[in-house]
């Protein structure tokens, strides 16, 4: 699990984290009821205060990405499919619509980009 | 649970700077900076704490007691690092431990020896030897050889290089990890602090000018710069402190956010750091 924190950017740092973690869920790299590291451990970690990293954790919660049990940790939630399933379609959404201006500023038609879509859609 | 350390109305006079009624509070798990100016009362604040410094008025409680009437007991709990030398010069490492290992109840000699060699200090060595950076993990070693909860330091990071004070800033870190311990250090170098602290409080002329997240600083307040065509009364208002030249301002705000949405692109907001903070706050002051 990765997390890289900018300190020059204006996000806040919880808000960083929140999406990070976010990103790792929905890709799948944390997986359903996968422990996460303690509020404390990842602070001293990432050399960042305690009540950063508990508000982001706190974000996630209210979110139901992760859920916490006292005295034991954080865990990531036994997930909706539906929910998770849409935020990946997002992610496809978005990379379509990269392609499809891309294909737009070289003039390229609908008809041209379907067919190239079909042919990737079998290649992959 | 009562905070580990509690500060009510704490006042000194002296015969040309008084500390003016403060307040504060710190609780266990976490770390709080205390900035300000040299001058502004933080190593008066800490010597009254430590009871070096007979108070006038107020009220210091830690770990819930008084700091005079259960001095001996408070003291046992407490680890301290000062800004200058408090040891024996003439002693060597190991001599000085055999004599402070002597006045704790809670003496860990293994954790002693675990800091020396993680700081790789000689046990030989006379203190009066010591580099600057040595001398101050030694006191650190001191302070944390004896399981205190609560870790008061004044100025450690003054005068050290970059390397020993991210060691020095790790550590701490891994002291709070168990959330029964705290941390209150003074230092006038914010950049130490601009990472780790959980709580910064400033003090000015002997004057608590905010005690706060530090998050809540960093997240909320702003440095504006712009065309002085765009300083209107309103914009002017909202700030802390503001400087003028030539070519622009630079100033304050409280609320970046909100000057973001009333002056959208015609001013550059960023996001402060506590030194542009401290300074703000400090050279209002001044101009008043």
């Amino acid at each position: 699990m990765n997390i890289l924190i900018s300190n020059t950017s204006d996000k806040p740092i919880y808000d960083q984290i929140v999406e990070q973690i976010k990103n790792l869920i929905i890709n799948g790299e944390l997986t359903e009821a996968e422990m996460l590291p303690s509020i404390r451990n990842l602070a001293k970690e990432l050399q960042i205060s305690v009540i950063t990293t508990k508000r982001a954790y706190e974000e996630l919660e209210r979110e139901g990405y992760i859920t916490s049990v006292p005295g034991k940790g954080s865990f990531v939630s036994a997930h909706n499919k539906d929910l998770l399933k849409e935020a990946r379609m997002r992610i496809v959404e978005d990379k379509l619509e990269e392609a499809v201006s891309a294909a737009k500023t070289i003039g390229m038609s609908l008809e041209d980009l379907k067919n190239m879509l079909c042919i990737l859609y079998e290649e992959v | 649970m009562e905070p580990i350390l509690e500060i009510k109305n704490l006042g000194k006079s002296f015969k040309d700077f008084s500390l003016k009624k403060i307040n504060l509070t710190l609780e266990r798990g976490f770390i709080m900076g205390f900035i300000g100016p040299n001058g502004a009362g933080k190593s008066t604040t800490i010597k009254l704490i430590m009871n070096l410094l007979r108070k006038d008025e107020g009220e210091i409680r830690i770990f819930g007691k008084d700091h005079i009437k259960d001095e001996l007991e408070i003291k046992n709990r407490i680890g301290f690092v000062f800004d200058e030398n408090h040891f024996y010069e003439e002693l060597t490492v190991q001599e000085m431990k055999w004599v402070v290992s002597k006045l704790y109840k809670t003496w860990d000699d293994a954790a002693f020896t675990r800091y020396i060699e993680r700081f790789q200090l000689p046990l030989n060595r006379k203190i009066k030897d010591l580099s600057k950076g040595m001398k101050m993990k030694f006191a650190l070693t001191i302070a944390l050889s004896h399981n205190a909860e609560l870790l008061i330091m004044d100025e450690p990071t003054s005068g050290l290089d970059p390397l020993v004070r991210s060691e020095l800033l790790e550590i701490l870190g891994e002291l709070i990890q168990d959330e029964n311990k705290a941390v209150f250090f003074s230092t006038h170098i914010t950049s130490d602090l601009d990472k780790i602290a959980d709580y910064i409080t400033l003090i000015n002329n002997g004057e608590i000018i905010f005690s706060t997240a530090k998050d809540d600083l960093l997240n909320n307040y702003g440095l504006v710069k712009g065309d002085k065509k765009v300083l209107d009364e309103n914009l002017r208002e909202s700030f802390i402190g503001l400087k003028e030249n030539m070519y622009g301002f630079e100033g304050l705000v409280r609320d970046r956010n909100n000057v973001r949405r009333m002056f959208g692109d015609r001013v550059l907001v960023e996001k402060p750091s506590l030194e542009d903070i401290m300074l703000y706050y400090t050279r209002r002051e001044q101009n008043v």
